[in-house]
């Protein structure tokens, strides 16, 4: 766990690779927050969870990085385009998408970063951790749902489906409220 | 790997993902910011997951149960993104401000101030 720290500098290849997709990262999700027009803020998000994907791969948790890319890229940002379009938003560009508490919001979000940033520097400045490939591969992961963690996951069905339920009933125009 | 590159772009990512539900009108966008934010979570669990070499892999798991609980929060919070455009035709969450404190005393029909009636 704690392993003889080496210098920052140079970074290894591992380290660039993960640095740069991490700019990717945040840089898109600047643009999601930014953006003035609600579809390319989705497209944004793609970019955003594709590149946080590879740094999952970096990472070598390769089985989180698929189901990343399956179900976020290939589901919850489908869903949300599916809401941007049923509810009649405007494709083009539209000013009225930023409330008018965006000072306060920066002042807010700017401070978050600071303290967080600080304090995991302060944290972890000498943490360092080796990369061994195969650590998250499918297999080392499935043996340990469907053992240890069996219970959880199938709470987490149920869970699932009380969702599904709940999102079709809410959706449904013919069922009406006692 | 030094521990510090995750952490700190995972922390980076919560604080645009917190920006974004403050700074947002459309409810869907506000969704978005909160898939953010969940992000910023699940790296840093993969990250420490690593870190520490956990043989049951609890992080990466926990990782996995995140994403599902986000699928469901997304589609349950489209459904209710959904209901709320068809009673109001508008999805804009300055103009839903049904539940909110009147910012001025409503005059009673005696011409007092309303007293809020604790119950």
């Amino acid at each position: 766990m704690n392993f003889a720290s080496p210098a920052f500098w140079p970074p290894t290849t591992q380290e660039i690779v993960f640095l740069l997709l991490g700019v990717i990262a945040v840089g898109s999700a600047v643009l999601v927050v930014t953006t003035r027009q609600l579809v390319h803020a989705a497209l944004w998000l793609v970019v955003s969870f594709g590149a946080l994907a590879g740094g999952y791969l970096v990472l070598t948790a390769e089985f989180v990085a698929w189901v990343q890319i399956l179900i976020y890229v290939g589901a919850i940002v489908v869903l949300l385009l599916f809401g941007i379009m049923l509810t009649r938003a405007p494709i083009g560009r539209s000013a009225d998408l930023d409330s008018g508490n965006q000072i306060a919001a920066l002042v807010v979000g700017v401070a978050t970063a600071g303290v967080l940033v600080s304090v995991l520097v302060a944290g972890f400045r000498h943490a360092y951790m080796p990369l061994t490939p195969g650590a998250g591969a499918a297999k080392p992961l499935g043996s340990s749902i469907f053992r240890t963690w069996v219970l959880p996951f199938e709470a987490l069905s149920v869970l699932l489906l009380a969702a599904l339920i709940g999102a079709i009933v809410l959706s449904r125009t013919d069922i009406r409220g006692r | 790997m030094h521990v510090v590159y995750p952490a700190v772009i995972s922390a980076l990512l919560f604080s645009v993902g917190v920006y974004g539900v403050l700074a947002r009108r459309n409810a869907i966008l506000v969704l978005m910011s909160v898939e953010l934010m969940l992000n910023a979570v699940n790296l840093n669990l993969v990250a420490f997951d690593v870190w520490l070499r956990d043989q049951l892999h609890g992080g990466q798991v926990l990782t996995l149960f995140v994403i599902v609980i986000a699928a469901a929060e997304v589609g349950l919070g489209l459904a209710i993104v959904l209901a709320v455009f068809r009673t109001r035709r508008t999805v804009d969450v300055d103009r839903l401000r049904d539940l909110a404190e009147p910012d001025f005393p409503q005059p009673s029909p005696n011409g007092q101030a309303k007293v809020r009636e604790s119950s």
